[in-house]
């Protein structure tokens, strides 16, 4: 078969691309060395450098903590809209989608820009200043469309009919919600918290715009490493956040495929 | 049967936290602060059209398509392979998908540094084989490259994940019918993946059209796209008025865009009902 070891070569060659810098990212961690350049023999110093510094395990901390809780508020509101606006008519669902795409099209630094605006505006009367609040707030109002957008192809691929047979037969339309178009749009609605989760870690711009003096995330803390040169101990850092997420990673792809036995492969 | 309350919540959290300050970003771009009081102004939009800005805006729109294109082509075989027999088992390939978004792209971005950049890995590799090093580091290929690395699973995704809910028996019908592969492609795959494709290259669109750190750190201080023009305006500069004005005419581009978009998926949800 030469098209499966050409189609192999090509997802090898994907894999490559994308693990290579993050390997040499992971092997130079261990470098005793200053420079990436250069491998001058093995060292744990940057491991044993990155836990006494308290800047680090706060930061660690705050986007943590973001990304957790905006993954979460966002995965719920945003999978309830997701539900609300594919029963909408043609025009208002229209004009709910296109104010849906809008953060998702508008430019994070735009998002950002204008979130900071409005936190600096309010804060006269709402009293809360720039901080790891006004960047929570922020984190769920950039997530919540990506659950839509996660969640909507696969409603709009729902056979409508199920859902009818189940009301027929007696199910509330909550209880149908529950047992019928929820297990359905599963897929959508991991794929949503799992996007979610993933951009509230990766974010950086809109985190920059909205947070203040002394509330800083990873990716901020990296930025202001970076200007003055990066320090292997955000190596060291990253690998450790790399290897906490690939094993929570394995722990939910085990729990939801033996949630998800799959019926329709079955049949085939 | 109606359900559209569902979405309530969320309205009222658009409203506060994407419509007000976009309302807000409007106010900063009109207006300008006199001794007489807040008043009415076009001077920040204007400057946008002088040369220097106008050449930072075109440069960013085409470096942007041109990472979309890429990971288009790069992603949708990937996707296809991804979601075709062999691979659909495997749900721990689509998963290394998603791994390397988990790291940092500031991190990524630097890792790249150190392949691309003098003595990095790419040079050494090219000395190895006595061959001339390649200055690719602060090039528009080294922004180029930084940009598909970090959004091209941001395009895999979405058309992953609509390839997989598809109906695997409409294309066997298709075959059963004689259609050979590539018509199959053309006709059935294609078409019922165009919303995939859709939100694929508005994911990776916009983020690559404003970025700034890949630039910054892969295209070198000099290299400036329209997000440094911003970032600068507000950070460094601290004029706020030129700053929303650029943002909104970086959103009113990005709107025509997204209009256009739209169109497309419109078109082909009619042909996805049957």
């Amino acid at each position: 078969m030469v098209g499966r070891v050409i189609k192999r070569i090509y997802l090898y060659l994907i894999f490559l691309f994308l693990y290579a810098p993050i390997v040499l990212l992971v092997v130079y961690s261990f470098n005793e060395s200053r420079s990436m350049g250069r491998w001058r023999g093995f060292t744990l110093k940057w491991y044993a450098e990155l836990f006494k510094d308290t800047e680090v395990l706060r930061a660690l901390y705050n986007t943590l903590a973001v990304a957790v809780l905006s993954a979460v508020i966002a995965t719920v509101i945003g999978t309830a809209a997701a539900i609300g606006i594919h029963e909408m008519g043609r025009i208002k669902k229209a004009i709910v989608m296109n104010l849906t795409y809008l953060p998702v099209i508008n430019p994070d630094i735009v998002t950002g820009v204008s979130l900071m605006l409005l936190f600096v505006f309010t804060k006269s009367f709402t009293g809360i200043g720039l901080g790891f609040f006004t960047m929570l707030l922020a984190h769920i109002t950039f997530n919540i469309p990506y659950v839509i957008l996660s969640v909507m192809p696969k409603l709009k691929q729902l056979d409508r009919h199920i859902y009818e047979a189940a009301l027929d037969l007696g199910a509330t339309p909550f209880y149908a919600l529950r047992k019928i178009i929820i297990p359905q749009i599963m897929p959508g609605i991991v794929t949503g918290l799992l996007l979610a989760f993933t951009l509230s870690i990766d974010d950086f711009v809109i985190s920059f715009f909205t947070t203040g003096s002394g509330v800083s995330n990873i990716a901020i803390y990296v930025y202001s490493m970076a200007r003055r040169g990066i320090n292997p101990k955000i190596n060291a850092l990253s690998t450790i956040m790399f290897v906490t997420v690939l094993a929570l990673l394995l722990i939910v792809n085990k729990r939801v495929s033996k949630d998800n036995p799959k019926p329709k492969e079955d049949m085939r | 049967m109606r359900r559209t309350y569902y979405a309530y919540p969320y309205l009222v959290w658009m409203a506060i936290f994407i419509v007000v300050p976009l309302f807000l970003l409007l106010f900063y771009t009109f207006t300008v602060t006199t001794e007489e009081g807040i008043r009415f102004t076009l001077q920040h939009i204007n400057r946008i059209w002088e040369p220097i800005y106008l050449t930072v805006l075109l440069r960013s729109i085409l470096l942007a398509l041109i990472c979309t294109v890429i990971c288009l082509l790069i992603g949708y075989p990937v996707a296809l392979i991804l979601s075709g027999k062999e691979y659909s088992q495997n749900k721990i390939l689509a998963l290394l998908f998603v791994i390397p978004m988990w790291i940092n792209f500031l991190v990524r971005t630097y890792a790249w540094m150190n392949l691309l950049g003098k003595n990095g890995v790419i040079d050494m590799v090219m000395n190895f084989l006595h061959l001339p090093s390649l200055q690719l580091l602060y090039t528009d290929y080294a922004v180029v490259l930084g940009m598909v690395y970090n959004f091209l699973p941001f395009m895999v995704l979405p058309i992953y994940s609509v390839l997989t809910k598809m109906d695997k028996s409409i294309i066997e019908a298709a075959q059963d019918l004689g259609a050979d592969y590539i018509t199959v492609l053309k006709r059935i795959i294609v078409p019922l993946s165009m919303p995939g494709v859709i939100s694929g290259i508005t994911m990776v669109f916009m983020p690559a059209v404003t970025t700034f750190i890949i630039s910054r750190l892969l295209g070198g201080g000099q290299y400036i796209l329209i997000g440094n023009l911003i970032e600068q305006q507000f950070i460094v500069v601290g004029d706020w008025h030129f700053g929303s004005a650029i943002s909104f005419v970086l959103t009113i581009i990005i709107l025509i865009t997204m209009g256009i978009m739209r169109k497309y998926d419109k078109d082909y949800e009619g042909g996805a009902i049957w």
